[in-house]
């Protein structure tokens, strides 16, 4: 595990260390029985086309569970995540270098709590953007 | 046509009726098969003897885990529910959770579901969308809060056969 990251440690725009991922229609199908979603756009190409998208597509929950992982891989274990969003803007392929990336938009305290609000976004390789999220998360202090 | 305005009208007087709950038990595998399917090597999902340590002192699921929670029994009910009153393809539109408790190998998990918003809205590229936000409440055991989550569903014209 990394190094636990302290509230005094980030100022807005600092950018969270990103998270590259390629899924594998493997990992597509484990995503499937591990989640219970078994939308067949997302294993069966034949059903993907016949409902116009142009092959198989990755689940939106995954890619939002990558940028999960991009917030918990940062905030450590005595960060605590409170909010996540996520909205999907465009669609991301099996085979495809996803970047999971991050910047922090502001920090403050609320109910004696250090919380930090990031905006977050998964890139393809064409640089789109195609999930646009936002966390909040509680971090540990120095002092 | 592909979308029937009276169908839109029987979906939104579904607004704010909560759904059957669906009770879910999680065990330590659905945790550990969740953190693979991620590809999330972080020891609190699956490490017990660091997890033990940890100031959480077990294993601890993924946050994202779980919005999986009765999942499958959530496609059922709105098999029954909604899916008569819309056709045409279906895309997941986004997610808002909020976390108040972490989920524990162990506990169990009552999720209640209902429909919060019913939208039309007309694409560039899809035709006439028809949104809908599902908002879920989980609870465990004790009652305690462990999350609330809003997920937008989007259906869209089936461009291959409209």
């Amino acid at each position: 595990m990394t190094e636990q990251l302290y509230y005094e440690d980030i100022v807005a725009g600092s950018e969270i260390p990103p998270v590259v991922k390629q899924a594998t229609t493997r990992q597509l199908v484990m995503w499937a029985g591990a989640s219970g979603d078994y939308h067949e756009i997302h294993y069966d190409k034949d059903f993907a086309q016949s409902r116009g998208l142009p092959g198989v597509i990755i689940h939106g929950q995954l890619a939002g569970s990558f940028l999960g992982q991009l917030v918990t891989d940062w905030m450590g274990e005595h960060g605590s995540l409170r909010k996540l969003t996520c909205s999907y803007r465009g669609m991301n392929f099996p085979g495809e270098v996803i970047t999971c990336k991050g910047k922090v938009s502001r920090k403050y305290v609320e109910d004696g709590e250090h919380c930090v609000e990031c905006s977050l976004w998964v890139e393809n390789p064409q640089g789109e953007k195609t999930v646009l999220g936002m966390a909040i998360v509680t971090l540990p202090t120095r002092g | 046509m592909v979308e029937d305005t009276l169908n839109i009208e029987e979906l939104r007087s579904k607004i704010g009726i909560d759904w059957e709950p669906v009770v879910c038990n999680i065990e330590k595998g659905m945790i550990q098969r969740f953190a693979q399917a991620i590809d999330d090597p972080n020891p609190l999902w699956q490490d017990e003897e660091y997890a033990r340590r940890s100031r959480y002192g077990s294993i601890i699921a993924p946050p994202t885990f779980i919005q999986t929670v009765g999942w499958d029994q959530f496609e059922k009910q709105f098999q029954l529910q909604v899916a008569p009153l819309l056709s045409g393809g279906r895309l997941n539109g986004g997610v808002e959770l909020e976390y108040y408790q972490p989920v524990r190998p162990g506990d169990t998990i009552t999720v209640i579901t209902k429909i919060a918003d019913v939208r039309e809205r007309q694409g560039k590229r899809m035709g006439k969308m028809v949104f809908v936000t599902f908002e879920k409440t989980y609870k465990n055991q004790t009652q305690e809060l462990i999350a609330k989550c809003r997920q937008i569903a989007i259906w869209y014209q089936d461009r291959g056969r409209a």
